[in-house]
């Protein structure tokens, strides 16, 4: 088709959708600056606690520039935004980018191996089910799939605990390390993505089977299985690729929780941690982090759905 | 599956009424002297860390987790109903300005936003419910405005318009109708959602403070005795999944039944 060469439109699209994503970031960050006047009563008390003495509230407050006018607070937030400088650890007094910026590789290996998982378990679901449709490997394999996706993965991850590393002793409970460690939280986290991108694929697939392409594939003589495998599966993956790409923003907040059970050290944990410690600048790090790093994952798929589809990209 | 999915939900319902009638402990009632007690004739689910009856305290989490659900989906709803009518049978700036803020909303995953307000509101139930209703709504108002952006072309809409009848009459008598069976779908579906939000809240020490029990605290106290006592990790969580699952399939069977458009199984 000549408009998979339309560069013009092509950059239209990607300016547009570029364009789209500047508002939506100002947002995140103006929300996350917001998050600590929302603190009920004075932030820089309740860091400190209740016994904290005055004056150490009031150079906290200053610290923080909690002092200053709320426009000019905002100022210096996007300002140090830019400059990739988000305050100080009231906790630890390191810088809050150093922080988050050491958790982050455990954070993205354990996302990355959740939907690798995810994958593995939730294609051939998929396919099984759409290939073996309305049989008992398509109920099967359905009610597996609203199963995982009704089990919550803080509940998972500790039954997995208890069967592979208590009573069998094959993997670790918790910490990073080797491949092993990687084994439970990674599963855990997967569980519920696989359950969405089986029905997903199912869906995909269907549909792929019941157009022309296949039914004249067939015609000309080609198997069962090579109108499957090499005509309907390739083309039912496109939105199955778009749902992993927004699926995998999702694995950032699942990633909280699979952290805090299994002791991964990452952003997740970071950020309960901080919580529990009213940390609030390594709070906003985190939070604006994973909001941005979900923004970013979203554009990139949109961009890659737009060049992958045409008929995107002209709408 | 929507039957199925039904009479979980009713179950649940009944037994989060009842329940606290029926068993006769105290879920906050401890018997230090038999903590972490198996399960036998006198407690069918056993003790948890602090000698209290584990099925007491499923029972009176029922209550907690249907409560939240209802709360946080009935505020949800309403807030997006009326905001996405509005955005949608207006248009304009104001259609404009909402569908940003929705933007943005829709930029944070999950229910990071929840634990972000919580995290500065401090964990209670109440904050619990205003923070999974403050990004909630959101889903709705964008299902609803784009319906009423089609029910807004509807000739029975544009011939009350025509007819001089008030926005209010318009939006609620004839173009809200026709939305009501999408908002209905996403409501038990939103339902499983509020119920695993509180409950994530919840184990993360976010959400309902002890002693009041819930689902996700009784799993965050389980944690710590997933060796000597896995009843204390196990039913709370069947529980969870089970109520999940029945919101989920009745929501998918509504789906089914609702929308003419869909080949019915």
């Amino acid at each position: 088709m000549p408009v998979v060469y339309d560069r013009p439109a092509m950059w239209r699209y990607l300016a547009r959708r570029l364009l789209l994503t500047i508002p939506v970031l100002v947002g995140v960050a103006t929300l996350v600056f917001l998050l600590i006047h929302l603190v009920p009563g004075d932030p820089a008390q309740s860091m400190l606690g209740e016994g904290a003495a005055p004056q150490e509230v009031a150079a906290l407050r200053s610290r923080l520039g909690l002092d200053q006018p709320l426009p000019v607070q905002f100022g210096r937030f996007i300002s140090g935004l830019v400059r990739g400088d988000l305050g100080t650890s009231l906790r630890t007094g390191e810088p809050v980018a150093a922080s988050i910026a050491s958790r982050m590789p455990a954070t993205a290996e354990l996302a990355i191996a959740a939907m690798v998982v995810a994958l593995l378990i939730a294609v051939p679901l998929g396919v099984a089910a759409a290939v073996w449709k309305g049989t008992f490997v398509d109920h099967s394999a359905m009610t597996l799939a609203l199963v995982g996706i009704s089990i919550p993965n803080f509940w998972l991850g500790p039954m997995m605990a208890i069967l592979f590393a208590i009573r069998l002793g094959w993997l670790p409970v918790s910490g990073r390390g080797t491949i092993a460690h990687l084994v439970l939280p990674s599963v855990t986290l997967g569980a519920a993505l696989a359950a969405i991108l089986a029905r997903m694929t199912r869906a995909s697939l269907l549909e792929e089977l019941r157009e022309l392409y296949v039914t004249a594939s067939r015609a000309r003589g080609a198997s069962r299985a090579r109108a499957v495998w090499c005509h309907a599966f390739r083309n039912s993956l496109v939105p199955v690729v778009t749902i992993v790409g927004l699926q995998f923003g999702s694995l950032l907040t699942g990633a909280i929780i699979t952290e805090t059970i299994f002791s991964w050290p990452g952003v997740g944990r970071l950020l309960i941690q901080s919580i529990n410690f009213r940390d609030y600048p390594m709070v906003q790090g985190c939070i604006l982090l994973i909001a941005i790093t979900y923004v970013m994952i979203n554009l990139v798929t949109d961009l890659v759905y737009g060049w992958l589809d045409p008929r995107i990209r002209l709408a | 599956m929507a039957r199925v999915g039904a009479v979980i939900v009713l179950m649940t319902i009944l037994a989060a009424l009842v329940g606290p009638w029926v068993v006769p402990y105290d879920p906050a009632d401890q018997v230090l002297a038999d903590r972490l007690a198996r399960p036998s004739m006198r407690h069918p689910l056993g003790l948890d860390e602090l000698g209290r009856d584990v099925l007491s305290r499923v029972l009176a989490g029922a209550r907690i987790s249907l409560l939240v659900g209802l709360f946080v989906v009935a505020a949800s709803a309403g807030i997006g109903t009326i905001l996405g009518s509005v955005a949608g049978y207006y248009g304009g700036w104001i259609d404009e300005l909402i569908s940003r803020i929705i933007d943005i909303l829709m930029a944070f995953p999950g229910i990071l936003l929840a634990i972000a307000l919580v995290a500065v509101l401090g964990p209670s139930l109440t904050n619990v419910v205003v923070a999974l209703a403050s990004i909630g709504w959101v889903g709705y108002a964008r299902l609803v405005r784009g319906q009423v952006l089609r029910a807004r072309e509807f000739e029975f809409v544009q011939a009350a318009r025509a007819l001089g009848a008030p926005v209010t009459r318009v939006i609620g008598l004839h173009v809200l109708p026709t939305v009501l069976a999408a908002v209905v779908v996403q409501a038990s579906l939103g339902m499983a959602g509020a119920i695993i939000a509180e409950a994530s809240l919840s184990f993360l020490g976010l959400g309902v403070q002890p002693p009041t029990a819930s689902w996700g605290t009784m799993l965050a106290g389980g944690r710590a005795h997933l060796l000597d006592a896995p009843h204390l990790t196990i039913l709370p969580g069947v529980a969870i999944a089970l109520l999940v699952l029945g919101f989920n399939f009745l929501g998918d069977g509504l789906r089914d039944a609702l929308d003419p458009q869909r080949p019915h199984h």
